[in-house]
């Protein structure tokens, strides 16, 4: 194997070219403001790393959040839910331990039994995990739709500084044909290693992280060297992308990697969500590229990059074909979920998050 | 005691960049200073090593270093142990070098200061940090170093009437030398009016108020005078002073908790020793683990009275062409405080500064410098003066 042969397989691009064939956001309406958390735990009003986060309500989790994450993507998609063969969700916040969320959210939107179901973990980048394995089964022609979601309501320990932006929310893909998608995938690429910068064991309620090696080695080491590498692959440079989405656990990381691998605040204000909805986790760079999504042009070149802490990172080039402006309004857009905003004191955030140990 | 009076020499100085280095060890931290510094001494051979170093057994779970770190460099069989005083390991290590060679022991010992911080952190930092506090009577009352510096800084403050704005100068002066100091975990200058908008780490203490957290290594060859090698072409960079004192461990045992005595008295033991007086240095490398540090340390240091310590922070009197320069490489505020390296940090500074080789940080025509070392709240200072 030559030296150029290894270079060019490192870069993930299907035998058969895939595509977003429909995408839909879900981000719950209650808001908590990062004011209302300083007030509770620092004893005054301050200013936190995100300006509110989004909050999912009594009655939610990543099952149903999922559910309707799914619908709007399928609405958009105009596919069958009966031609779906995988329905893979990505989530930290799976309902259970052990009893897939993918099954329950396959049958709740009519999907049949002959299909792949199961739960992806990888922190914050689970959703864009399956969102890779929905791209190899489509693209290996084992089936022609799959169904792929991250989606989250992330834990954030009372009074520590995750809880600002621990947030709710995500978006689900239907991943098809290239000749039918709203936007192609053009490439992909991923980096990991071994990097502990957030964790939470078995049994745990909430998890903990490494404080400021969560930054450098971890963030931005991987988001960099991810987007930072598909490009160089590719032969693209930040001029060639319309817009540029990444993982966004709080407003400073998201900007200052955009800034450093040359992007500018036109090319990534659009996907960067994280100041009015918080970290969504695992749905955050993905909730962030269906805003985008919803407003990019055909042949808009579009840059995603995700991060999971553990830790890891998926760059996906992305293009709008001419099909996404007629198909879009067939599903609320992200920025609609985002105005349906009702905002909510500590107590009733606490009540709905389950933060009040009853026993 | 009557011995033949025989200067002792810092014949070789290595340092590696202060900063958060998760991806390197204990070991390996010390190693890559001692290594250069072994290389510098052009063939001066240490017989013993004396390890400064406060969080290896809490921080590393490490004991032993003497052992460890001698064979790391291939020095296993040499006598080595940990000399341990808080953030004043480095100079209390320091001191034992200087002792062993002075009293003819020794024709050569190897000092190095090693600490390995960050990568424990949160509550059970803090809790490895305030063993240099009295456990009993103030780590166990929840204080730590740096809300009990934010205490003292309260009562200064109030006490002298003291400008709050006026204490800028001092991160302002040492942010502007570590600028130029490539081993600086904080290379920049502060941007205008950053002080003033600083977020609280301690009430009172801003964040440019207090040294950061860090890891470094830095080490020193100290031999006496003719045991240098023939060919031996650097400066010589002498110690001419040396002292170590202890006050009450508890801050509320001393009579007057804004004077620090053992600061006070281990310089005027140090000069004495030395024949000289502080206002006869060129600089003064101050322990700024806080800004009350470096005005208390002023103060104690006889270049200021009490209370007026805070009147001496600007440019013009503690920077590099001012009357008593300090910090000249950025101090524990902007080269970075790892706890039992910062006083060998100091002690390599100083020799760059004396060989003449400070590069941007020169202070011009030094010939003669204080350096000083604190464990605690000046529970431990240990002074050296050197020159050349």
């Amino acid at each position: 194997m030559t030296e150029h042969q290894h270079v060019e397989n490192i870069v993930n691009r299907p035998a058969r070219p895939v595509g977003i064939v429909g995408y839909g956001a879900y981000v719950p309406q209650f808001r908590l403001p990062g004011t209302e958390i300083s007030r509770v735990w620092k004893g005054e009003p301050s200013a936190g790393p995100v300006k509110e986060k989004a909050v999912a309500g009594l009655d939610e989790d990543v099952i149903t959040m999922s559910i309707e994450a799914a619908r709007n993507a399928l609405a958009r998609s105009g596919v069958s839910p009966q031609l779906l063969r995988a329905v893979w969700i990505g989530s930290e916040s799976h309902p259970y331990a052990v009893k897939p969320s993918g099954t329950i959210v396959a049958e709740a939107i009519g999907a049949p039994s002959h299909i792949q179901a199961g739960d992806w973990e990888f922190a914050c980048k689970a959703g864009t995990e399956a969102l890779v394995a929905a791209m190899g089964l489509v693209g290996s022609q084992m089936g022609d739709y799959a169904l792929a979601i991250g989606m989250d309501t992330a834990q954030g320990k009372p009074g520590d500084a995750l809880e600002y932006t621990a947030a709710s929310g995500g978006a689900a893909f239907i991943i098809g044909p290239a000749e039918e998608a709203l936007a192609t995938i053009d490439a992909q690429y991923s980096f990991v290693s071994d990097t502990p910068d957030f964790w939470r064991r078995a049994h745990q309620k909430y998890p903990e992280h490494g404080q400021r090696f969560t930054g450098q080695p971890a963030y931005f080491m991987h988001v960099a060297s991810a987007a930072g590498s598909l490009m160089e692959k590719m032969e693209l440079t930040p001029e060639d992308f319309a817009f540029a989405v990444f993982h966004q656990p709080n407003e400073k990381f998201p900007t200052r990697v955009a800034k450093q691998l040359g992007f500018k605040p036109e090319q990534y204000k659009d996907g960067l969500l994280s100041p009015v909805i918080g970290n969504t986790y695992a749905g955050a760079s993905l909730v962030g590229l269906t805003a985008v999504l919803d407003i990019a042009k055909p042949g808009d070149r579009i840059l995603v990059t995700s991060y999971g802490s553990g830790a890891g990172s998926d760059a996906f080039v992305i293009t709008a074909q001419d099909a996404l402006p007629e198909r879009r309004g067939a599903a609320l857009s992200t920025q609609d979920y985002i105005a349906r905003r009702t905002e909510i004191d500590y107590a009733t955030y606490a009540r709905y998050r389950g933060k009040i140990a009853m026993r | 005691m009557s011995t033949k009076h025989t200067d002792v020499v810092i014949a070789g100085i290595g340092q590696i960049p202060v900063g958060e280095h998760w991806g390197k060890t204990l070991r390996q931290l010390a190693a890559d200073a001692i290594l250069p510094a072994l290389v510098d001494t052009a063939g001066v051979r240490p017989q013993v090593m004396y390890v400064g170093n406060m969080l290896g057994v809490s921080a590393s779970r490490q004991a032993n270093l003497g052992a460890l770190l001698t064979g790391d460099v291939g020095l296993t069989g040499l006598e080595g142990v940990t000399v341990e005083a808080a953030d004043a390991s480095g100079g209390a290590a320091l001191r034992a070098g200087y002792q062993a060679v002075l009293s003819g022991a020794v024709d050569a010992a190897l000092v190095v200061g090693v600490e390995k911080w960050t990568d424990v952190i949160g509550p059970e930092s803090e809790t490895f940090l305030s063993q240099m506090l009295d456990a009993d009577y103030e780590a166990a009352q929840g204080l730590t170093p740096l809300s009990l510096a934010g205490l003292l800084f309260h009562r200064y403050l109030q006490e002298y009437d003291a400008d709050r704005n006026a204490f800028a100068g001092f991160p302002e002066v040492a942010h502007a030398n570590g600028a130029t100091n490539p081993n600086a975990m904080f290379q920049r200058a502060m941007r205008e009016g950053a002080y003033a908008r600083a977020a609280d780490a301690a009430e009172v203490l801003n964040l440019f108020d207090v040294a950061p957290y860090a890891d470094g290594a830095a080490a020193v060859v100290l031999t006496r005078e003719d045991a240098l090698p023939k060919d031996w072409d650097k400066p010589k960079v002498k110690i001419i002073g040396s002292s170590l004192v202890t006050d009450t461990l508890s801050i509320h045992d001393r009579p007057a908790p804004l004077v620090w005595e053992a600061a006070r008295l281990s310089v005027e033991r140090a000069c004495r020793a030395a024949g000289v007086l502080p206002g006869d240095m060129d600089f003064f490398e101050y322990h700024d683990a806080s800004s009350l540090h470096a005005a208390l340390s002023l103060e104690a240091a006889g270049f200021a009275s009490q209370g007026q310590g805070w009147m001496l922070a600007k440019p013009d009197v503690i920077g590099l062409t001012g009357q008593i320069p300090v910090a000249t490489f950025g101090g524990l505020k902007a080269r970075g405080h790892p706890l039992g390296a910062t006083g060998v940090y100091q002690a390599v500074e100083a020799t760059l500064q004396l060989r003449g080789a400070a590069g941007a940080n020169q202070v011009q025509d030094a010939r003669l410098g204080m350096i000083q070392s604190m464990g605690g709240m000046a529970a431990t200072a240990v002074t050296h003066v050197l020159t050349v």
